[in-house]
């Protein structure tokens, strides 16, 4: 017993040294990682997909991350490799990126700012993820682009439609692939001139938050460059489900033409409400009534049944396309899950392979390095044509789509008809133009 | 300037019967649900925040009415082909082989109506069970017990009901017959297309009315509802003179599920079931009841209607004009008052949650 060396003040001496000899060559390495945020240590990667799992938007949060899911697949090897034979850019390998086999975390926004910050949190710094995707909430991109800036990782947004999210909000963290009010209401415009004419009176009703505001003021700035008068722009809260009050003015009001700025349930309902008090039957100033649904969602049109036979919109993307990235990624989605994608699928299966692509490119998985692979980036072969990821907003510009309900669907898929698909150089826009001025992209963040 | 006045008035004149129209329409579906939530108060003495529930389940019992009519025989197309290019399947509906195309196109058409049958038996069933099962265990706990129950309860079905449909809403039309809009602005001496307003929403006032006075018959002029009476007024006399009022009290519970349902089954072709449009109603239905006076079975009824009413005229823009923002408080505010002015409700009585 007394020839025993182990005493507790001489244990707790070594263990000080030993804990100081292992924790140096941590220390080291992530020097030598040239200090980013998350940088990926062993031979995986950790992306994080943060999608409505719960809440209204569910089915389209479940769709998107199908999509994730197929991303990942090709990215590894798996599954035919859907868009990646047919995209531009030949960097990726199916080997993972850069060799580090591609695992995901996934979070549930709920649709609400504040549960997104948190599942985006505690994916960053719980799981490690290197990048957050995902979303189908304008409110909820800019929350958690906000968030991703901060924190150092890129945040490849999912469906998110208003001009704010590259516009005053926007981030040099942030990137999105998804259109935005101002292309819809610039690709629509020229159609609706030729289908409804120039001397039209237009009723708005318009969500109100921030992605109904900007389509309302891109909408209602489009169409009167062309003549159009604009009757009433009506603020509807978020949280209404009868628009029944909302509606009935209307047809009294002189208007001829309804806009409804709303998206999911508001637009299912709105939408349903408008054809229930008939007003697509009717005359005003002798000309028919009409409607128009400025960005369409099939997932959502599903929702209004019969009721969108017709009535025009704009999408980013649609599964009946015939260009062969389109039919790639149909055929390898539905090929596994027995339908065709959704526009948000499409969206976010492009995000995730243009991100991977720009950290092949780049040669790190360093934001800043990602940032600058992405900027200026032209790239074709993902189902809009020829795109341009944007240095000065990190907006994509590509062509799009203007649809309308079909009057014979053959499938319950089949909702939704291409009318045109309007050439990029029509809805672009200069970078400091006055729907999106007022924020700056800041410099990237790579975190610590 | 007399008459620009008088057409400002005509102008607004329109505007205002469009929205009494509106407001009795709302008012229907919030007087529905507040009847069935005050019955269940009135007699269990059970705050349930389940009843939004039972009116969202309502509406899937149209959905999945309409879903059972449409079981389709698939057989693949030799023609037509899907977005994969494999054969298209051709669904032929059972009921349209059974009773010829016609027939069988009808039968679907007119299934939110048939739906009213097939969701009686089945609130009255989901009633029971939950009044059995869980309900009846909580009857002597406080208040804020039965709240969080029935809230629980409330999450636990909507989410069942998003595992088996989804999040996304589900149209479900309204018979062909009930489609387009009525022009009470002709009957009046109106312009054309001056007050429109849609059949269906007719049919949905009509209904509730109905529904509301049969609630009404049946606890006026049956014994049943004579001893339920005297069991709301006062529950341990009746107990004494030998009647089993809890018996009586679970079928009541099953006829408020049901109330629930119908109002449930008939809005859903007026918007496309979800599973939360429980909770949309859930709240409102609240200060409906609370409005009206708790346990009072007409209060429910008149705040139901006057709230609709309050709710759609603060959503004219004439009023929004002057005061922006005001159809998303109006109810509150209206709440506010007349709990400031009559604490009990408008037909509140005494002693009702005041023990």
């Amino acid at each position: 017993m007394s020839t025993s060396n182990f005493t507790r003040r001489g244990l707790m001496k070594t263990s000080a040294v030993a804990g100081a000899g292992l924790a140096l060559p941590t220390y080291l390495s992530a020097a030598n990682h040239a200090g980013y945020t998350n940088a990926p240590q062993g031979d995986t990667v950790t992306l994080g997909f943060n999608v409505p799992q719960s809440g209204p938007y569910a089915d389209e949060g479940a769709d998107e991350l199908r999509a994730y899911e197929l991303a990942v697949e090709h990215l590894n090897g798996g599954g035919d490799g859907g868009m990646m034979n047919t995209f531009s850019s030949k960097e990726l390998q199916g080997n993972g990126i850069l060799g580090k086999k591609v695992e995901y975390v996934t979070g549930d926004t709920q649709t609400k700012s504040d549960a997104a910050r948190a599942s985006a949190k505690s994916m960053i710094e719980k799981d490690g993820a290197v990048m957050i995707t995902g979303g189908s909430s304008s409110g909820v991109a800019i929350a958690v682009q906000g968030l991703c800036q901060e924190a150092g990782v890129i945040f490849m947004a999912g469906l998110t439609h208003s001009n704010d999210t590259t516009g005053k909000d926007k981030k040099a963290n942030g990137f999105r692939h998804f259109f935005n009010g101002y292309m819809s209401a610039a690709a629509l415009a020229p159609v609706l001139k030729n289908l409804y004419g120039t001397d039209r009176n237009a009723y708005h009703l318009t969500a109100d938050y921030t992605w109904g505001w900007t389509q309302e003021e891109s909408i209602a700035a489009a169409t009167e460059a062309m003549g159009w008068n604009t009757v009433n722009k009506v603020r509807t809260p978020l949280a209404s489900t009868d628009f029944s009050s909302y509606i009935a003015p209307v047809l009294n009001s002189g208007a001829d033409v309804l806009v409804l700025n709303h998206y999911g349930g508001n637009m299912v309902n709105s939408l349903t409400n408008a054809v229930q008090f008939g007003l697509r039957d009717k005359q005003v100033n002798g000309k028919n009534f009409e409607i128009v649904v400025p960005l369409y969602s099939r997932l959502m049109a599903k929702g209004a049944g019969e009721n969108v036979k017709g009535i025009h919109g704009s999408t980013n993307w649609h599964w009946s396309l015939q260009d062969d990235a389109s039919k790639a990624f149909v055929k390898s989605f539905g090929t596994k899950y027995g339908f065709p994608p959704s526009q948000a699928a499409h969206t976010v299966y492009c995000q995730t392979l243009l991100y991977a692509d720009a950290a092949q490119r780049a040669g790190t998985f360093n934001p800043c390095g990602i940032a600058e692979a992405l900027e200026g980036y032209e790239f074709d072969g993902l189902g809009n044509g020829k795109t341009l990821y944007r240095a000065e907003d990190h907006q994509c510009f590509k062509d799009v789509l203007v649809v309308r309900g079909k009057e014979n669907p053959t499938s319950e898929f089949d909702l939704l008809e291409v009318v045109e698909v309007t050439p990029t150089a029509q809805v672009t826009y200069a970078p400091d133009h006055p729907m999106f001025a007022g924020g700056a992209l800041g410099s990237c963040n790579p975190g610590a | 300037m007399c008459g620009l006045f008088s057409n400002t008035l005509v102008g607004t004149m329109d505007a205002i019967i469009l929205q009494v129209l509106n407001g009795l329409d709302k008012g229907s579906a919030y007087a529905l649900i507040a009847l069935g939530l005050t019955l269940i108060f009135g007699t269990l003495g059970v705050v349930n925040f389940a009843h939004g529930a039972l009116f969202m389940i309502g509406a899937f019992c149209a959905v999945t009415l309409q879903r059972i009519l449409s079981l389709s025989k698939i057989t693949l197309s030799e023609t037509k082909t899907n977005f994969l290019g494999q054969p298209a399947e051709i669904k032929t509906p059972y009921v349209e082989s059974w009773f010829g195309p016609e027939m069988g196109a009808a039968i679907i058409d007119w299934s939110v109506p048939l739906a009213i049958f097939f969701s009686i038996p089945v609130m009255i069933a989901i009633g029971f069970i939950m009044e059995r099962g869980l309900i009846k265990h909580f009857y002597k706990r406080p208040h804020a017990d039965q709240i969080l129950v029935t809230f629980g309860l409330a999450i636990v079905l909507q989410e069942v009901i998003k595992y088996f449909y989804g999040a996304n809403p589900i149209p479900t039309g309204a018979p062909d017959a009930f489609k387009g809009s009525f022009d009470f602005g002709l009957m009046l001496g109106y312009e054309a297309n001056a007050i429109i307003y849609p059949y269906w929403r007719l049919v949905y006032f009509a209904f509730s009315a109905l529904i509301i006075g049969m609630v009404f018959a049946f606890l006026q002029f049956t014994t049943f509802g004579m001893v339920v009476r005297a069991g709301m007024a006062d529950r341990e006399t009746v107990g004494l003179l030998g009647i089993n009022i809890d018996k009586r009290f679970t079928i009541m519970f099953g006829l408020a599920a049901a109330v629930a349902g119908l109002a449930g089954v008939m809005y859903a072709p007026i918007n496309s079931p979800n599973y939360h449009m429980g909770m949309d109603f859930l709240v409102l239905s609240f200060v409906v009841v609370v409005v009206g006076g708790m346990g009072s079975l007409p209060g429910a009824v008149l705040a139901g209607f006057m709230l609709g009413i309050l709710e759609s005229f603060a959503s004219m823009n004439q009023v929004k004009a002057i005061l922006p923002g005001i159809d998303q408080i109006i109810i509150y505010v209206v709440a506010i008052i007349v709990l400031l002015t009559r604490p009990r409700g408008l037909m509140g009585r005494k002693g009702v949650m005041e023990e």
